[in-house]
């Protein structure tokens, strides 16, 4: 493995949620050009680890490195300014300001309006429906719509690494699919990605590979191929 | 006077006042908007800014007199000091209370409120100060109704600050991000959004409309005292929940509404002037038992 093209790396990460050990000790790592899937049961720490890498929780333990720079301790917007963007669970777009807005402050860090308008012009070739209603309030927007608003929004600055938070969640199968569709297109513009999910088989046939978390802990490491034959796996996040 | 006089001259003074309360009451709205704290202690930095605009105005009325230039520049100048104020206090006295149970933070502010109003008292010794200005007294009379061109200046310069607040929230990248942290803090700092500074940018531009009509009231009275801040603190938060906190052109429309029904009802026969306040406070509470939202606010649960 050359080390150069470690994008992410986790060594030994815990974390606290009040008084709740959420995370035990997570090491992981994610390269250059890659697509890796954190798997795991609800609760089992896969938010948690993204709120972490992102700077919304805190590590109490452990070092994050991005792009060979320590990031641990500093605040979210520093991360987001060196090209590490995360998708929260749940949208978060910004209901109440119009699809437009909600793309503008994606790019709250870009300081260059033409690069602005030329990132928004991607992100509108890349889901016409966001164009079509982007003087629309956001709340008005169907699950999948907002969907995509957020990874539009998330595009709107040139990201490093995407960490995609259940972009599944809720959605109709046709959706899933065109969700997926975009961000294996995404990854191949060369936007590496960490992905959350519960859908595992959805996960995994994406992946290059993954962890399973279980209780703030990684019980189980791999390549998507092995772990998609892995019987434990199979009954425990595929549903069989 | 006919019946069409007393309506235009009310009308007048009650827009007048009325920019009074909505330039304070935005700064109640936009700092409840963004981090849920009623700041009880907005009226005192009203009061602190006519204070601060009479200290700057006796200092260069030497250059340039008591002339519109020199209120204008000292009115300026109070924005700056007190939005720079506003900031201080934020850093100093709430953030740090931020995580802390809600009620902490609505005490500290009151004891903010306090300090300022009982330290500007220590200063004046509690004394009235005279806030002379040689304005004139022309101004356009029609008739039975007059309107002075103070007056009219300062219904215009209120109304450019709005327009000035409108633009900004609106249109400017800043704004748009003071838009959102009312909406949800954690998805503004995952856009790269540095919400502390945009919290503070918000209690410097609150402060300072808050400075800009406590200089205007200044003009407008003739006179500043300690204890001016603590009623249109009361009226201004009024005009807030009328137009429904949280919302900016909210707590404009409150503003004009609670200035124009006081004006409006000092004409009810056989009822007094001071009998206005009765007025503010009884909307207010009318209007908390029928649509607790207030007119342009969005229902809301409240997460105490």
């Amino acid at each position: 493995m050359n080390v150069t093209d470690l994008v992410l790396e986790l060594q030994n990460v815990e974390t606290y949620y009040g008084k709740i050990h959420a995370l035990r000790g997570i090491s992981c790592s994610v390269r250059a050009g890659e697509i890796v899937t954190l798997l795991g049961a609800n609760g089992a720490g896969k938010s948690t680890t993204l709120r972490t890498i992102s700077g919304l929780n805190r590590a109490s333990k452990g070092t994050i490195i991005f792009m060979g720079e320590d990031i641990t301790g500093k605040q979210p917007h520093e991360i987001v300014e060196m090209g590490l963007i995360h998708v929260p669970e749940g949208r978060r777009i910004f209901k109440g300001m119009t699809i437009k807005e909600n793309l503008e402050l994606g790019s709250f860090t870009l300081k260059d309006d033409s690069e602005r308008q030329k990132r928004m012009d991607h992100v509108f070739e890349l889901f016409p429906i966001l164009h079509e209603r982007r003087n629309r309030d956001s709340a008005m927007l169907s699950g999948g719509e907002q969907q995509m608003l957020a990874m539009g929004r998330s595009l709107m600055t040139k990201p490093k690494l995407l960490l995609l938070d259940e972009p599944s969640m809720g959605l109709a199968p046709f959706l899933v699919k065109e969700i997926m569709r975009i961000i294996v297109r995404l990854n191949k513009e060369g936007v590496t990605i960490l992905l959350v999910e519960q859908n595992a088989r959805v996960a995994l046939q994406l992946a290059s590979h993954g962890y399973v978390l279980e209780t703030g802990r990684i019980v189980l490491k791999g390549d998507a191929e092995t772990l998609r034959r892995d019987e434990s796996i199979v009954k425990a996040y595929l549903g069989e | 006077m006919s019946n069409l006089d007393i309506i235009l001259q009310q009308l007048a003074n009650g827009l007048i006042l009325g920019s009074f309360y909505a330039l304070v009451a935005l700064g109640y709205t936009m700092v409840y908007g963004i981090i849920k704290l009623l700041n009880f202690a907005h009226g005192d930095l009203y009061m602190v800014g006519g204070f601060v605009g009479f200290l700057i105005l006796s200092a260069i009325s030497g250059l340039l007199g008591e002339s519109w230039t020199a209120i204008v520049c000292s009115m300026v100048l109070s924005m700056l000091a007190v939005g720079l104020l506003g900031v201080i206090i934020q850093r100093v006295a709430y953030r740090p209370m931020l995580k802390a149970p809600r009620l902490s933070i609505l005490i500290t502010a009151l004891a903010v409120s306090m300090i300022l109003s009982n330290g500007v008292m220590a200063i004046t010794d509690g004394e009235y100060l005279a806030f002379n200005t040689d304005l004139g007294y022309e101004g356009l009379d029609f008739g039975n109704v007059f309107i002075s061109y103070t007056q009219l200046a300062l219904v215009v310069s209120a109304c450019l600050l709005m327009v000035t607040l409108t633009f900004f929230v609106n249109k400017t990248l800043y704004g748009k991000a003071m838009r959102a942290i009312a909406i949800d803090q954690d998805a503004c700092k995952l856009m790269g959004i540095n919400v502390n500074r945009i919290i503070g940018l918000t209690f410097f531009i609150g402060s300072s409309l808050a400075a800009a009509a406590g200089v205007m009231a200044g003009v407008y009275y003739g006179s500043l005292h300690f204890s001016m801040g603590f009623v249109i603190g009361l009226k201004a938060f009024t005009a807030a929940v009328i137009g429904g906190i949280g919302s900016i052109p909210g707590a404009m429309l409150g503003g004009l509404l609670l200035g124009l029904l006081e004006a409006f009802g000092t004409q009810i026969p056989f009822i007094g002037s001071e009998w206005k306040d009765v007025f503010s406070f009884g909307l207010l509470i009318l209007l908390l038992i029928l649509k607790p939202t207030g007119i342009l606010g969005k229902t809301e649960i409240e997460r105490m």
